[in-house]
């Protein structure tokens, strides 16, 4: 697509923050060796320039295959898929060291994993790049999205326990030493699902209305796909045993069918259903037990995870949280640094409980800039949103965006004791292969739909660069939205 | 659309804030009590990463650190179990020490301040960092007699103590409590191991974690009398001053007479002051404590260091084994007056007063240092990791109950009872032995407690040591008869006498 002379892109931008990434990434690999080894070895440099070159690469498919994408999101959580990287590696010196083992080579071990699984996912990310060339095209295949997403989702529940089921919570496929989480790919596309729907019936859903206590409430009709997703979200709860995953699903719904209609009452609805049924299925697990009673102790663990009988429970206790929490503790304002801590006594610090232990060696300084990042991608994906000029895009880049956040939040909220723990993977820092590679999809896809809001109108007379935004009011006024791929 | 988009941006937003308070909570405001509680595995392995110090008496290492493969890098053992380990205790992996694992831990672990100069020698020699040692006042020897003639006592009692004080300094010689345990499973690396043991100790009905000898008070029986003896001394009374006895005493306002342990003691209506304690006549001293008076008794008690509630055994400076307060209980009527009945029966170590074995010992110690009672210690030294003296016990003086020419007095009455009276059974070859014998009543239908309080002197005149054996629930009669023959063995074995 040709670049229109005079626009600012902010490509130029975009590689420098990459750089300076980079760089970060590099510098805490070092001291992660110097503190462990006691020496820098020659090759430090590697897993940092390998990732430069990966990101470059996808930096060089944005330039000429969304040149006005968003410049902030690809550094940003490059920087983050780099810690990740780094602090995987760290770990495995770590165990070198402990088994008296040779250092693993740059693609050895788990950190060396996650560098080939970087690489595959920025491969399916320049793909969809290269291949989606409007995000629309992908409104054609809206239902058949909506049933693969809604398959992806309840495979796990399906499976049987021994294939599926990992610390609790059913959220996986296990093939021998291999496993996805069909969940990460799931939430992709149920928001193209729930886009499309939601554009072709934002009308009825918003206009149709009963007034009570001053807020407009919708038909009792109207209410079918609510209900069924908060009933496929709460079977979620029960049956794969995670409220995080069911959270995210109903979250990411409510919150497409918010902005879709423009009507709070959809949020009031939507938050009483969700946390009404965590405190019944919490009340049940409390009396009936059985399928409840998962959830249960999970909750019961949130509420006092320092109490010897959960501490000291074999199974399902709290002895993981509390870790995390003591080494987060220990890591204080500033952390050990990299390499300097011992991170290796949260049980999962290399997946769910990454979070915990990168705090133990960068602090909390270092923890809030990486929330900082998070928060950044997020709001930069709400932007595109914001900025793209049609209902399905700004559905698809919110529901992205927002269920991204969500998901931060779920998972680090659990981890540091603010919410009851659940088994989510953090996005672009956990060690594995699914959530990294449908993260990053997510991400391309932000990208491309940046790429068309910030596009200058082509034969138009210009954009309307500084003055306040005029809302589309060619959209209010139709009453059925044709998407023109 | 836009509208609730910034709005779903603003609930971003506030969640995101929401983590970040949530972590300054866990990472700032947490972090102090995060990083130093026991359950923190950075603690337990910085704490293994150095060798803690030695534990030692006589040469022979009671506690030490083995260095394993492990992820803790050292492993405490304990090569003589059960004998030692109501003193030098324990250190479990993350959780609380006992004994003088406890009391001397910054000193053992080498965080001590005291070995500041050497933590910084350390780090430019290029040494391996230690903890310091600390040697014990404890006499092996006598230790281990201590904890043989306990556990093989002639009568089978299955519970007591013993304590031998050198009397002239206050160095605890020996310190048993039976039953004991092994404290080495307890300092497994393995937590499920020591959960178990514990688990298993904490649940036994005889209480093998106890310390007996420091933490329990029982009734003293006869050997009350030697504080009413001196009280009695204090007060005008000699050693040939004749006091009232007989077969049976009844205190003014009560009905139940006062008898002695056998028919043929002190049948006579007058016995002196001496031979009423050789023979432990009852009777006398119920007379004597009841005409003294309840407060000259209770001052007495107190001079000689009942009720005091803040006594440690470890340390001259500081900490120990805390020793729980030896009592003489109430002896008041509803209206504050004085129950001479219970003044009575007190006077004799029955009702409600409680003496710990400690105490018996320092009683015993008392008399034989002339009326000095030197502060009880267990550490003798501090060394530093290469074995320099960092601290050296410097005997203290704890009170003065009675002056020299009484303590002689008491002196002279007590080596009467080993002689003539009661505690024949202490007696030992080439030293001279004082004492008292006390057979305490404590429960109803229960077999009594058997006490002895005594001390040795060598041929040259000095008190070499002061003991207390307490034996409880006797069984065969004359439950005192067997701790005074414990008595003499202890104190033979710490006079340097060797005995078995």
């Amino acid at each position: 697509m040709p670049r229109v002379p005079g626009t600012r892109t902010g490509r130029n931008a975009e590689l420098g923050l990459l750089l300076f990434a980079m760089v970060i990434v590099a510098l805490f690999g070092a001291t992660a060796e110097i503190n462990q080894l006691d020496k820098l070895s020659s090759s430090f440099w590697v897993p940092a320039a390998l990732l430069t070159v990966l990101f470059v690469g996808l930096h060089l498919v944005v330039r000429f295959r969304a040149v006005y994408a968003d410049p902030v999101l690809i550094p940003a959580v490059a920087l983050i898929n780099g810690l990740g990287v780094a602090f995987l590696r760290r770990m495995d010196l770590e165990r070198a060291i402990a088994r008296k083992e040779p250092i693993p080579g740059i693609f050895g071990a788990v950190g060396g994993r996650q560098l080939m699984w970087t690489l595959f996912a920025l491969i399916l990310a320049a793909l969809l790049l290269v291949i989606v060339r409007d995000h629309k095209t992908v409104s054609r295949y809206a239902y058949t999205l909506g049933l693969v997403g809604i398959v992806l989702v309840m495979i796990p529940a399906v499976l049987p326990a021994s294939i599926s089921e990992v610390n609790g919570a059913r959220l996986w496929i296990r093939i021998g030493s291999f496993s996805i989480q069909p969940g990460e790919f799931a939430k992709l596309a149920l928001v193209s699902f729930f886009a499309y729907y939601l554009v072709r019936k934002r009308e009825v859903l918003s206009l149709a209305s009963r007034r009570f206590l001053g807020i407009d409430f919708p038909r009792g009709r109207d209410l079918g796909p609510v209900v069924t997703v908060w009933l496929l979200s709460l079977l979620v709860l029960v049956f794969e045993k995670d409220l995080g995953t069911a959270l995210l699903y109903f979250g990411l719904f409510v919150v497409t069918l918010y902005v879709a209609t423009e009507r709070a009452s959809w949020l009031i609805i939507g938050l009483l259903m969700f946390f009404g049924g965590v405190y019944v299925a919490y009340l049940l697990g409390a009396s009936v037990g059985g399928p409840f009673a998962n959830f249960y102790d999970r909750a019961s663990v949130w509420l006092d995870p320092f109490a010897d009988k959960f501490y000291n429970r074999e199974f399902g206790g709290s002895y993981q949280l509390v870790q995390g929490l003591l080494g987060l503790g220990t890591g204080g304002l500033f952390g050990s640094g990299p390499g300097g801590g011992s991170p290796w006594i949260v049980p999962e610090v290399r997946t769910d409980f990454i979070f915990a232990g990168l705090g133990e060696e960068i602090g909390l300084f270092g923890l809030s800039a990486l929330l900082v990042c998070y928060l950044l991608i997020v709001e930069r994906g709400l932007r595109a949103a914001l900025a793209v000029r049609d209902s399905f895009g700004k559905l698809v880049a919110g529901g992205l965006a927002f269920t991204l956040g969500l998901q931060v939040f779920v998972i680090l909220g659990g981890i540091t004791g603010l919410i009851p723990l659940t088994g989510q993977t953090t996005p672009f820092l956990s060690a594995g292969g699914s959530s990294l590679m449908a993260n990053w999809l997510l991400v391309a896809m932000l990208l491309r739909i940046s790429d068309a809001g910030r596009k200058p109108a082509t034969g138009g007379p210009a954009v309307q660069a500084g003055g306040p935004k005029q809302p589309p009011a060619q959209l209010h006024g139709a009453m059925t939205e044709v998407i023109k791929p | 659309m836009n509208a609730p988009l910034r709005k779903a941006g603003v609930v971003i937003l506030v969640l995101f804030g929401l983590l970040f308070a949530n972590l300054n909570w866990v990472q700032a405001y947490k972090g102090d009590e995060y990083r130093t509680t026991d359950r923190n595995g950075r603690v337990r392995v910085a704490e293994y990463e150095i060798p803690r110090g030695v534990i030692e008496a006589g040469g022979q290492a009671l506690a030490e650190s083995k260095a394993t493969d492990g992820e803790l890098k050292f492993l405490r053992v304990y090569p003589e179990k059960q004998v030692y380990a109501p003193i030098v205790g324990y250190k479990p992996v993350g959780g609380a020490e006992v004994g003088i694992e406890r009391s001397e831990d910054e000193f053992l672990s080498g965080a001590s301040d005291k070995l500041f100069a050497d933590r910084i020698s350390a780090m430019f020699t290029g040494e391996e960092p230690a903890g310091g040692n600390v040697v014990l006042s404890i006499k092996p020897k006598a230790q281990e007699v201590a904890w043989k003639q306990l556990t093989n006592n002639e009568r089978g009692a299955k519970k007591g103590s013993a304590v031998a004080i050198d009397p002239r300094t206050g160095a605890i010689q020996a310190l048993v409590t039976m039953p004991s345990y092994d404290p080495n499973p307890l300092a497994s690396h393995d937590d499920k191991v020591s959960g178990a043991a514990y688990k298993k100790l904490n649940e036994d009905k005889d209480k093998p974690l106890l310390n007996r000898a420091t933490s329990e008070n029982y009734p003293p029986g006869s050997t009350m009398k030697v504080i009413i003896a001196a009280a009695a001394l204090k007060n005008g009374y000699t050693q040939s001053s004749e006091i009232q006895a007989g077969p049976e005493y009844i205190a003014p306002g009560s009905g139940a007479p006062i008898r002695n342990a056998e028919a043929e003691t002190c049948p006579s209506s007058k016995v002196t002051l001496k031979e009423a304690l050789t023979d432990s006549c009852n009777t006398g001293f119920a007379r004597l404590g009841v005409e003294l008076g309840g407060d000259k008794v209770k001052k007495e008690a107190q001079a000689w260091g009942f009720e005091q509630e803040d006594l440690t055994i470890g340390s001259l400076r500081d900490g120990g084994l805390p020793v729980t307060a030896s009592r003489t209980g109430a002896m008041q009527n509803a209206d504050g007056s004085i129950d001479q009945a219970a003044l009575a029966q007190s006077s004799i170590g029955q009702r409600e007063v409680r003496m710990t074995t400690v105490q018996g010992a320092l009683m015993a110690a008392t008399v034989a240092n002339g009326g000095r009672q030197m502060r009880p210690y267990l550490v003798q030294q501090e060394l530093s990791p290469d074995r320099r003296p960092i601290y050296n016990a410097d005997p203290t003086t704890l009170r003065t109950p009675i002056d020299s020419k009484v303590a002689g007095d008491l002196k002279e009455m007590m080596v009467s009872v080993v002689e003539n009276g009661t505690g024949k059974r202490a007696q030992i070859d080439g030293y001279e032995v004082g004492g008292k014998t006390g057979t305490a009543q404590n429960a109803e239908g229960a077999d009594p407690h058997g006490w002895f309080v005594g001390f040795a002197f060598n041929d040259k005149g000095q008190p070499v040591s002061a003991v207390c054996v307490m034996l409880e629930n006797v069984s065969g009669g004359h439950a005192s008869a067997e701790a005074a023959r414990i008595a003499g063995k202890i104190m033979k074995a710490a006079a340097g006498g060797g005995g078995d």
